[in-house]
């Protein structure tokens, strides 16, 4: 019997005969379904298409023949050219990784640590600690970018790299020391006190479990990766010089400047789109779990 | 935990490896997130130029001075109705969508969701300026598709009536894969058997969500709606992006995030004033903290969870 059958069946079941099967929602049903996924799904990507194949046209064929795909005549990179000559889209791309990278080395580093500390071992006060760090799950660090931005000024590390990494690995510890907690507690003790017994360091015992951890930290880590990737308000009001400035606060800089050059605006665009697009595509069911984990019944 | 009794913590040793486990990350946490925010509600109790205690009196001013209410009770406005149309569309949307999916044989379920959840993944930037481009009326993809659907174009990105709603759903067109996957998740967990015994039963599909399904993932619906609302009063990217610092036209979109903004960063000729900036921060977070708290001591007492 279809799932999604909009007509309301007789109550009992009936035995499924020929003439059932050639019943209009047998087909139309599903049909219908597709025509409405398919509809929007065009309506989510069509915008992002849109601009990816006109970047690669010169001005002309933007306003004229938008919807044409750029083949044959229609290519012309000339926006490429000017974004590279133009920006120091590399430079920027670079402090993106290395803030991203560094940002997501940090939390989960820590947060494995933490977790470990927070699980591992039995002392008085361990329950508060636990609170005290998850407490910052439920608050938006925005809210304190007045006293962050003094602090960075304070430390003079403000348009550095270091302030951003600072920053995002702090939002990022919650989360990574509440669901490395959840899978710590899962690791056999057993494994553990073998390894003690054997002579091996607290220490030791922590680089024997994190190797377990590995698909959580993979997810955590592309959890974690997008926020920062992405972020615009702290390299706005923390890094907005030119040798710490990231591409998603360059490219709202070019774009915001070159609003008359089409061709430059939506090859920029791309060049913003691409490394997420790439990465999303290649992770996107380890991203799609992580999203979700917190909801799933074990 | 079960240890072997010579493991026993030795209470007579200390346990220095357990603070070298916690120390980094709980340092790091206490000076960049916990300090400042204790900092921040210290200034928002000080003059803006931290000189003197003056009490509540920034928020007095907030509330009550002319230069500062009317502003703050139109980004607040602004912000509730971004809100609420984020709950209206973009949470039936997404439940919508999820439902969809979770129709049994579906084909190229793992590509629509994939497609489906990919502007989630853009940033604000590329996303306000996509929308800025296509419904500008330069390049002529807005007015061209109005023409084919038959309805009037008007750039409504640049209408002081219509710029807010249009803001919110590109908002919403850019996160409606959150819901869709959270929503999706939950009906991915409803037992097979339970939807069985109602197939049995004679239910429709129809009478199988809105009956079974339904109110199985009510908890999610709460978990989704706390978080549109905690994302909503946070709200900033979107607007900067399409519509710039100053929430043109006329503020009209301007949202607690970009008054917040404009406010400590000072904006055009006025200079950025921390005292109400953190006043103002002090406030968005205390409207997030009552919302949370009606969402845990209300919402998740009140709906019951189904134990699966």
């Amino acid at each position: 019997m279809s799932s999604n059958s909009l007509v309301s069946k007789p109550p009992m079941t009936q035995p499924k005969t020929a003439p059932n099967a050639l019943r209009p929602s047998r087909w139309l049903t599903p049909l219908l379904v597709h025509a409405i996924l398919g509809s929007y799904t065009l309506l989510a990507i069509a915008p992002v298409i849109l601009v990816v194949m006109n970047s690669f046209k010169g001005s002309q064929a933007i306003f004229q023949k938008p919807y044409l795909p750029p083949i044959g005549e229609l290519f012309d990179p000339v926006g490429y050219a000017t974004v590279f000559k133009q920006t120091a889209i590399l430079h920027y791309l670079g402090n993106s990784l290395l803030v991203t990278l560094g940002s997501i080395g940090l939390i989960l580093l820590l947060g494995a640590m933490t977790a470990f500390g927070l699980t591992e071992y039995r002392y008085r006060g361990r329950g508060f600690l636990t609170l005290y760090a998850l407490i910052g799950l439920m608050i938006p660090i925005r809210l304190a970018t007045v006293s962050i931005l003094k602090l960075m000024v304070a430390l003079n590390l403000q348009d550095t790299i270091w302030s951003l990494i600072l920053v995002y690995s702090t939002q990022g510890l919650p989360m990574a020391i509440f669901v490395l907690s959840q899978y710590m507690r899962q690791v056999p003790s057993d494994l553990k006190d073998a390894a003690r017994l054997d002579g091996a360091s607290e220490y030791q015992v922590f680089w024997l479990v994190v190797p377990l951890m590995r698909p959580a930290l993979a997810t955590l880590a592309i959890f974690v990766m997008l926020p920062i990737w992405n972020d615009l308000w702290f390299p706005l009001v923390l890094a907005p010089g030119e040798a710490s400035r990231t591409l998603t606060l360059g490219a709202q800089q070019f774009l915001g400047q070159f609003q008359t050059d089409w061709s430059a605006l939506l090859a920029m665009l791309t060049l913003a789109i691409a490394p997420v697009l790439v990465l999303y595509l290649i992770f996107s069911r380890q991203l799609i779990r992580g999203l979700t984990a917190g909801t799933v019944k074990g | 935990m079960k240890e072997l009794p010579m493991l026993r913590p030795n209470k007579s040793r200390p346990r220095w490896h357990i603070v070298v486990f916690l120390a980094p990350a709980l340092l790091l946490y206490s000076i960049v997130m916990v300090f400042p925010l204790l900092d921040t509600l210290r200034l928002s109790l000080f003059s803006s130029d931290g000189a003197n205690f003056v009490g509540v009196s920034n928020y007095q001013r907030l509330f009550t001075d002319s230069q500062w209410w009317p502003y703050f009770w139109r980004a607040l406005k602004n912000t509730v109705l971004f809100f609420l149309l984020h709950m209206v569309l973009q949470n039936p949307l997404g439940l919508l969508l999820a439902a969809l999916l979770d129709s049994k044989n579906l084909r190229g379920r793992s590509i629509y969701r994939t497609l489906l959840f990919s502007p989630t993944m853009l940033s604000f930037v590329i996303v306000g300026f996509i929308w800025q481009l296509i419904l500008s009326p330069t390049w002529g993809i807005a007015p061209a598709i109005s023409d084919f659907l038959g309805i009037r174009y008007r750039p409504w990105l640049g209408l002081e009536s219509t710029s807010l709603p249009t803001v919110a759903l590109i908002s919403i067109w850019q996160f409606v894969g959150i819901p869709m996957l959270f929503f999706m998740t939950a009906l991915l967990a409803v037992p097979q058997d339970i939807l069985e015994a109602a197939r049995v039963d004679g239910a429709s599909a129809w009478q199988l969500f809105w009956r079974v399904k339904f109110p199985l993932i009510l908890p999610t619906v709460g978990i989704v709606s706390i978080l549109t609302f905690i994302g909503n009063f946070n709200a900033f990217d979107l607007v900067y992006t399409a519509k710039g610092a100053l929430a043109g036209p006329n503020f009209s979109t301007d949202l607690l995030g970009t008054f917040f903004y404009r406010t400590f960063y000072g904006f055009q000729l006025q200079l950025g004033d921390y005292a109400m900036g953190t006043a103002i921060a002090m406030v968005i977070f205390l409207i997030i903290l009552f919302g949370s708290l009606l969402y845990l001591l209300v919402w998740q007492r009140k709906v019951v969870s189904y134990e699966l």
